[in-house]
C-alpha cells in the first residue's frame, strides 16, 4: 500500500488540487514536484505521453493520470481511513454523476467566461450560475454532498473555490450571493485541515487568472 | 440524478431492471453489453427524444438523456456510470480489472473514448474547413487509440472483451455507418490494422453479435440527420 508516491501538479490547478486534498485525507505522504507548464518536464511526458497534463499521480513508478481516476485510485487503495466514494452501488454511481458534472458542466461553462467577445462573456457568466445553482440544488440541506462526511462529490469540486474570489473580481461573479449554499459549503470545507493546509492563497490565484486571462480575451 | 432517488434499501441483484433508451444510440448499446454479458435480464423502454416522457424527465433531471438504467426504481445515468454499476452490482464475469491500477488505466481509456470519441460524430454537425480540422483530429485520435491503447492485444481487456471494449464498441458498428454516410474512410485497414481487426473481433463475440442495431436503418437515419444540417445551413 505505501511506497513511494509522487505528485506532478501545477499550484493553480483546480484538479491537481483534488489530489492534494485526496493525499491529506488518507494521510500519504509524497514529494511534491511543481511543473512549468511552458515548459513541460521529460518526466512528465514520460509519465503522461498521451495527454500530456497534470496531475500525474506517481505510485511505486507507475503514473495514473486524469484527476478523478486518481482520487479513485488513492480511495481503492488506501482503502483503511477516510472512504471518499461510497460503497453502496447506487450512492457510487451518484457520486460518479456529480464529480463529473464538475468537469463536464461546470467547468467548461467556468471557461465560457473568458470567451473573447462581450455577449459571449455574458453568456458565459450566466451559464456557470446555472450550474452552480445545480449543484446547490443537489447540496441541499446536506452539511457536504457526501452527506454528513466529506466525500468524492466534495474532493471534487472544493477546489474551483479557490478561483471564485479571482471570477468576483475580474468577471463580477458575486457566487456568495448568487449561490448562499454552495458558499457556505465551501467555508465548511475550508475549516477541515486536509483542505485549508493545501488551498492556495486567493490573491495568488487572482494574479495568476488575470495574467493568464490577458492572453484569452480582449480589452 | 438527486440523492433521494437514492434512498432506501440497495437493490437486489433481483430486483426489477429497466433500460431507458434509443433504438440506434451507441451509449444504450453500451449498456444493453454489459446486462448482456452478466445476464441480466432487463426490460427495454424506447423513448422519443423530441418528445422525452415524464418518466424520463424524473429519472435524468439534470441531463434528461438516455441511456437511463433503472434498478428496483433506483435511476442510474450516463453510460460508462451505469456500466461500472452493473458491473459492480452483478459481480461475476468482471468488466473491470481488480488490480487498482489496472483498473486505473482501464478507466483511463474509458474516459478517453468519451472526451475525444465525439469528435467522429462531430463531422455531422460542421463542414468547410471545421470537417477538415475534425477529420484530422478524428485520424489523430485513432492513432493514439491503436498505439497506445491496443497494441498488440486482441481486444482492449486482454484475451476477452472488457469495459475499454464496451467503451470503444462504437467503432465497430456506428463508425461504419458515419463513414458511408459522410463518404469518408477514416478506419482504413492500412493506416489502422490493429483497430480495423478489432472491430471484426468484437463484432464476432456472440453477445455483440447478437446485440447492434440494424444497419441499414441507421443510414437511413444518418443520412436524415445530415441532409438536415447541410439544409439549415
Amino acid at each position: 500500500m505505501a511506497g513511494e508516491v509522487v505528485l506532478l501538479n501545477f499550484w493553480p490547478s483546480t484538479f491537481g488540487l483534488r489530489v492534494r486534498i485526496a493525499l491529506a485525507e488518507k494521510g500519504i505522504k509524497y514529494e511534491y514536484k511543481e511543473e512549468d507548464l511552458s515548459n513541460k518536464s521529460p518526466l512528465l511526458l514520460e509519465m503522461n505521453p498521451i495527454i500530456k497534463q497534470i496531475p500525474v499521480l506517481i505510485h511505486n513508478g507507475k503514473p495514473v493520470c486524469e484527476s478523478l481516476l486518481i482520487v479513485q485510485y488513492i480511495d481503492e487503495v488506501w482503502n483503511d481511513k477516510s472512504p471518499l466514494l461510497p460503497s453502496d452501488p447506487c450512492q457510487r454511481a451518484q457520486a460518479r454523476f456529480w464529480a463529473d458534472f464538475v468537469d463536464k458542466k461546470v467547468y467548461v461553462a467556468s471557461r465560457k467566461v473568458w470567451r473573447p467577445k462581450r455577449e459571449e462573456q455574458e453568456e458565459g457568466k450566466k451559464e456557470f450560475l446555472e450550474t452552480l445553482k445545480t449543484m446547490e440544488g443537489e447540496l441541499g440541506d446536506k452539511p457536504y454532498f457526501g452527506g454528513e462526511t466529506f466525500g468524492y462529490v466534495d474532493v471534487s469540486f472544493i477546489p474551483f473555490y479557490s478561483w471564485f474570489h479571482a471570477y468576483k473580481v475580474l468577471d463580477n461573479i458575486n457566487i456568495e450571493a448568487e449561490c448562499p449554499k454552495i458558499d457556505a459549503w465551501a467555508k465548511r470545507c475550508l475549516q477541515k485541515e486536509t483542505v485549508a493546509k493545501n488551498f492556495p492563497d486567493k490573491k495568488k490565484v487572482y494574479e495568476f487568472v488575470a495574467q493568464t486571462r490577458k492572453k484569452y480575451v480582449s480589452a | 440524478m438527486t440523492s433521494y432517488l437514492c434512498k432506501g434499501n440497495q437493490s437486489s441483484m433481483a430486483d426489477q431492471v429497466k433500460l431507458h433508451g434509443t433504438w440506434s444510440s451507441p451509449f444504450v448499446y453500451r449498456v444493453i453489453w454489459a446486462l448482456k454479458l452478466k445476464g441480466v435480464p432487463y426490460e427495454y423502454v424506447e423513448e422519443d427524444l423530441f418528445k422525452k416522457s415524464p418518466l424520463l424527465q424524473q429519472y435524468n433531471p439534470v441531463n434528461k438523456k438516455i441511456p437511463v438504467l433503472v434498478h428496483g426504481g433506483k435511476p442510474v445515468c450516463e453510460s460508462m456510470i451505469i456500466v461500472e454499476y452493473i458491473d459492480q452490482t452483478w459481480p461475476h464475469n468482471p468488466l473491470l480489472p481488480t488490480d487498482p491500477y489496472e483498473k486505473a488505466m482501464a478507466r483511463f481509456w474509458v474516459k478517453f473514448a468519451e472526451d475525444k470519441g465525439s469528435i467522429i460524430g462531430s463531422l455531422f454537425r460542421v463542414s468547410g474547413e471545421e470537417h477538415e480540422k475534425a477529420i484530422k483530429e478524428s485520424l489523430e485520435m485513432l492513432k493514439i487509440v491503436e498505439e497506445h491503447g491496443l497494441g498488440e492485444k486482441t481486444f482492449f481487456g486482454g484475451d476477452k472483451i472488457g469495459i475499454v471494449d464496451i467503451a470503444f464498441g462504437a467503432f465497430s458498428h456506428w463508425l461504419g455507418v458515419i463513414e458511408e454516410t459522410l463518404g469518408l474512410e477514416l478506419l482504413q485497414p492500412n493506416a489502422f490494422p490493429r483497430l480495423h481487426a478489432w472491430t471484426k473481433n468484437f463484432k464476432e463475440v456472440p453477445v455483440i453479435k447478437d446485440n447492434l442495431p440494424d444497419r441499414d436503418k441507421m443510414l437511413v437515419q444518418l443520412k436524415g440527420i445530415r441532409e438536415m444540417y447541410l439544409a439549415s445551413k
